[in-house]
């Protein structure tokens, strides 16, 4: 295979084709995405168990969350995926410009999920409703009170840490995508920053129930 | 690390290791995976040293019943150092960071790993996070063991965060290592490197980088939430919170008994390589021995809850994983039919990589023997957490592992230096390391079996006489291991040029110059036959002839 | 055969019949690993000599693997570990299984002691005593890290989780003492965690519990000092009690099994200890004595030497009161105030 011009400038010198060197890099994205839901799984697994064995505590907790805004945040999160896929749509015709206000909406779009995170946080900072040894509410008090509070804040906590760095990727990739850096037969970094999102989204349809519903 | 470069005949000049540059700067900067790959063995090779100074403290502690150099919250120290620091420093990056960032890409006929920049990160972070382990240790040290069983962990007053922390760090060095391993196997064999003929070795590391991927994320999420715990008591594992402390032991072991697993799958792979190079014969039961690593990658997922046979589990779960644990030694047993029946009908050189896969045999048999005894879940009951144990994890992990680091270290050292050790040096060194590694553990199942438990700092008289012979024994060892270290680098200055291929080897990277030139294969190999394959040459000729060049 | 095997393989007593059938299955486990290991040795042996390289560059044949080999290589040792199973799972299964009737003995780990408990009666330090051929089921918890009770002789163990009870039982058949260890490490005194447990013939055990009921049933008639453990014909050990308090050995001496600044007074008498010099003792007189005359002379391992010397203090017949009085101090509930005695029926279970 014969690479022409505009893809031999992506091609580092170890790989055969841009072709092979992107299948590659998704490959690896994968595998990546593959640690990180297991890395919350952890969590989700300590969750099960604590719920199974404070199960009351556990659901007038999750009760006390205002479901209306962690709804909101669902639809923020959901929509902000789909402004990144049209995004990824947007290079894949060759337009770059259009990826750099997709990505840029969607980075809006987590801020608007951190706001509503951030009023979320601040009531339960005042109520009390924090962490073991810190738990001071007197509202929903049994003894598994505390532990809902640490793997709320736990969970909670590391899938706002994920959306930070997501908004971050997405933000260098649709900066460098409204400068030119991508092209139609040339744009895995797009697609790669796309799947995180996807990821955080994802991780986030798992937290709302979880969390807010069940 | 840079050897003369004389001109001599067999030493290829133009290689890795003064191209580009030879100062440090082009060394600390470099993407070539086989740079990378010395680093990682020397930074590999320091912490096993210490590690080995921690352990021989440990046995001089033990010499007396009572108190013999140190008190006993020095010795809860030192053997959480020597844990911590063979484990997480040593053992799980040794083979498959070391001698697999060196060999896989030759191996699959590529030029680099798919991602060369993680690859250097992950060296990186590897020694970032010893540096943040160190300095915990350094700066009162925790006395958890390397295990960090809560409760004690999260209340005992050492610095266990830091350790903890470095451990954690590690951890993605390892993910960023398998990572990159997996995806080099899928997307960069050369044309004609179909999945049947991909050598053993590589298979042996697949199969460890799934584990890494896989499991480490689980350890590092439960080490992170001990170290929440210790620094802000947030109850997840503290019972007077209402939390579960047997729930991190569950989350410990799904990454740790795997990370057993990312420890020896290796050991196994070099033994792969090393038996048909020596035995001069194709491997016997290629697919077997492939798919047995799966396997033990797979089912080891399973089998965590052997662990905790003591802990109060049901016994249905105990017995369920009693039986999966099983199939983790009809697995091994495969692969050591296998082996031995790669023997028949071979040409055998008794070389001192060949020795030590003797070693490995011995041990591998005894302690995956041992293991199963242990899944045996009555027979558990006496020995959880006695020294039979501790002499059973030591035959796989410095039995068979560190025969497993030491049969690579000889049989790939031409490779990767271009230079010979002394053979007969060689094999004096493997004979003390394996009669020493005896003469250490096995009094060690005796003293189980006696019931002694392990992190013991005093013991009971009786049980005297056994812990003079283990540490005699681990002296020798300790001398063994020394020599092995002289016979090495003294065959850096001194060693005559090697050759691209002194021992005849079938295995693809033999076809290289040694040491290899940058970028590995001066043109994209094409590989017309299988890596274990001594049938094709003349009774006589040279070496097979391996992947021909590109017309 | 059992007695060679035992030796052979550095066995601890066998002081169960659980014991015995655990050994069994050890002697079978070891004996078909060393076959089996030898098999796979003689047959590697035997191909180094026969196919050593005779000349360089030698040519071997492609030998593959037919069917039949890898179903042998899988269902040999298959077949080998899953018998193994057969015999140990039953073996474990029982051993969660107490039969009705045992006799109940609430145990809890403490950094770095245990504690043993009998229902409705006395509890005791480090010492559990069990009469011989009735089974004891142990009822397990931890006041602050994972312990693990360990009895050698019975090839049991049992982790003593904090917050949770877990159980284990055994019928010990041979009188005698034996140890019990720590086995999961929990801190600076793990290796000195170690218990006795007394197996005692039937019929002495059913004398301790009398001479127990006698002695607590004389507290409750109104003896002087309620609280205390008055043993007929005991009046020393009480005199000793007084001297005792008077002298202030109580400010570091506990009598309620906890370590203190001294070893506890309790089970004091008669336990063998390593001392700071590495030899070891047993406490008798000749040795309380000793300790109160020059503490220097053989400090108790772990211990700082802080002891002021009490010669010329004590007069020798107050000497003797206190040796006495700890030689009275075999469980500290002695100290605890009355009780109802031991009641040795098992607690009803679910």
């Amino acid at each position: 295979m014969r690479p022409d011009s505009a893809t031999t400038a992506h091609l580092a010198h170890h790989f055969e084709s841009l072709e092979k060197q992107q299948h590659a890099a998704r490959l690896g994205m994968w595998l990546f995405l593959a640690t990180e839901v297991l890395l919350f799984t952890v969590l989700f697994a300590g969750y099960a168990v604590y719920r199974y064995l404070f199960g009351p505590d556990f659901a007038a907790a999750s009760r006390s969350l205002a479901t209306w805004i962690g709804l909101v945040n669902t639809v923020v999160l959901v929509t902000s995926s789909f402004t990144v896929a049209m995004g990824f749509h947007r290079i894949s015709i060759g337009d770059g410009k259009g990826t750099r206000n997709l990505f840029f909406l969607s980075v809006l779009l987590g801020f608007v999920f951190l706001g509503f995170k951030y009023v979320e946080y601040s009531h339960h900072f005042l109520a009390g409703e924090l962490p073991g040894r810190y738990f001071t509410s007197t509202v929903n008090a049994g003894p598994g009170a505390p532990l809902f509070w640490a793997l709320y804040f736990l969970i909670t906590g590391l899938h706002g840490v994920h959306v930070v760095i997501g908004m971050t990727v997405l933000a260098v990739v649709g900066w460098k995508a409204g400068r030119g850096a991508y092209s139609r037969e040339y744009h895995v970094p797009v697609e790669l920053a796309g799947l995180y999102w996807h990821l955080v989204d994802l991780i986030w349809i798992f937290v709302f129930p979880l969390i807010y519903l069940i | 690390m840079n050897p003369s470069p004389a001109s001599e005949a067999g030493y290829a000049t133009r290689n890795y290791l003064n191209l580009p540059a030879t100062g440090l700067r082009s060394w600390l900067r470099t993407l070539d995976h086989k740079r990378i790959g010395v680093m990682f063995l020397v930074a590999v090779s320091v912490a096993f040293a210490l590690g080995g100074f921690f352990a021989l403290l440990i046995r001089l502690e033990l010499l007396t019943p009572g108190p013999t150099v140190m008190d006993a919250m020095t010795y809860n120290r030192v053997f959480t150092l020597h844990g911590v620091i063979m484990i997480f420093l040593f053992m799980i990056p040794a083979i498959p960071s070391g001698f697999g960032n060196f060999l896989l890409p030759i191996m699959l006929g590529a030029k680099d790993v798919a991602f060369p920049r993680l690859n250097l990160l992950s060296f990186y972070i590897y020694l970032a996070g010893a540096a943040v382990a160190i300095w915990g240790m350094i700066h009162g040290g925790a006395d958890t063991g390397w295990t960090f069983y809560t409760p004690y962990s999260t209340t005992t007053t050492t610095r266990v965060v830091p350790v903890l922390l470095g451990a954690f760090i590690i951890g993605f060095s390892s993910i960023l290592t398998g990572l990159n391993f997996i995806v080099t196997t899928h997307t960069m064999r050369a044309p004609g490197m179909g999945w049947g003929r991909i050598p053993l070795f590589v298979w042996g590391i697949y199969a460890t980088s799934i584990i890494q991927v896989l499991a480490t994320p689980v350890l590092g999420m439960a080490l992170l939430l001990v170290a929440v715990e210790n620094a802000f008591g947030w109850g997840i594992f503290d019972p007077a919170r209402g939390g579960d402390p047997v729930l991190f032991q569950h989350f410990f072991w799904f990454y740790s008994h795997p990370a057993v697993y990312i420890m020896i799958l290796p050991a196994m792979a070099v033994i792969s390589e090393v038996v048909c190079a020596f035995a001069r014969k194709n491997i016997f039961g290629y697919k077997a021995i492939a798919y047995s690593s799966l396997g033990i990658a797979f089912v080891g997922f399973f089998t965590w809850g052997h662990h905790l046979f003591t802990s109060g589990q049901s016994t249905l779960t105990g017995g369920i994983f009693g039986v999966l644990t099983m199939f983790v030694g009809v697995f091994t047993a495969i692969k050591v039919f296998n082996w031995t029946a790669t023997l028949y009908r071979g040409s055998i050189s008794f070389k001192t990589p060949f020795a030590y896969f003797v070693g490995f045999l011995f041990f591998l048999v005894f302690g995956g023997m041992t293991g199963v005894a242990l899944a045996t879940l009555s027979l558990d009951v006496h020995w959880h957490d006695t020294y039979f144990v501790v002499a059973h994890f030591h035959f796989i992990m410095v039995g068979a592992t560190v025969m497993g680091f030491l049969a690579a270290l000889h049989y790939w050292w031409p490779k990767i230096t271009g230079r010979m050790y002394h053979e007969g040096w060689g094999l004096v060194g493997s004979v003390l390391v394996v009669l020493g590694f005896n003469f250490t553990f096995i009094p060690q199942f005796l003293l189980g079996n006696e019931g002694m438990p392990r992190r013991y700092f005093s013991y009971p008289e009786r049980y005297w006489a056994l812990n003079v012979a283990s540490t005699a024994g681990a002296s020798v060892l300790a001398f063994g291991l020394v020599l092995v270290l002289v016979v090495i680098l003294v065959s850096l200055r001194w060693g005559r040029a090697a050759g691209p291929n002194p021992w005849g080897s079938a295995g693809f990277e033999w076809n290289t110059p040694s040491p290899p030139p940058p970028e590995n294969y001066h043109e994209t190999p094409v590989f017309t036959r299988g890596p274990h394959e001594y049938h094709h040459e003349e009774p006589g000729g040279s070496p097979p002839a391996g992947p021909e060049p590109k017309a | 055969m059992n007695e060679l095997m035992r030796r052979l393989l550095f066995l601890p007593e066998q002081a169960s019949e659980h014991a015995r059938q655990i050994d069994a299955l050890h002697y079978f486990v070891i004996v078909t690993t060393m076959i089996a290991a030898a098999g796979v040795f003689l047959t590697a042996l035997w191909f180094f000599v026969r196919y050593r390289r005779r000349k360089e560059g030698e040519r071997t044949p492609e030998v593959q693997p037919r069917t039949i080999h890898e179903v042998l290589f899988v269902g040999v040792p298959l077949a080998l570990f899953l018998l193994w199973f057969a015999i140990g799972f039953p073996q474990y299964a029982r051993l969660s299984m107490p039969p009705e009737g045992a006799m109940d003995v609430y145990v809890q780990g403490k950094k770095w002691m245990w504690k043993f408990a009998y229902p409705g009666g006395p509890s005791s330090v480090d010492r559990l005593r069990v009469p011989a051929n009735r089974p004891v089921r142990l009822l397990l918890t931890s006041r602050d890290v994972i312990h693990s009770f360990y009895v050698p002789a019975l090839r049991i163990k049992q982790d003593a989780l904090p917050g949770r009870y877990t159980q284990i039982w055994f019928t010990a058949d041979k009188p005698g003492r034996y140890e019990i260890f720590c086995a999961e490490f929990c801190g600076l005194s793990h290796s000195s965690m170690i218990g006795e447990l007394v197996v005692m013939p039937e019929a002495d055990f059913d004398d301790w519990v009398d001479r127990q009921r006698r002695g607590l049933a004389s507290v409750q008639d109104g003896a002087p000092v309620p609280g205390e453990e008055v043993l007929p014909g005991a009046n020393l050990a009480e005199q000793g009690r007084r001297v005792a308090a008077e002298h202030g050995c109580l400010k570091c001496h506990t009598v309620d099994g906890t370590r203190h600044i001294g070893p506890t007074f309790t089970g004091l008498y008669g336990r063998q200890g390593r001392l700071a010099n590495g030899k070891t003792v047993v406490a008798d007189e000749a040795y309380l004595t000793r300790s109160m005359m020059d503490p220097a002379a053989d400090v108790v391992q772990g211990f700082q030497n802080v002891m002021p010397t009490f010669q010329g203090k004590l007069s020798p017949p107050e000497v003797a009161a206190v040796v006495e009085y700890i030689k009275s101090l075999e469980t500290p509930a002695a100290a605890k105030g009355p009780s109802e005695g031991p009641v040795y029926e098992s607690v009803p279970r679910k």
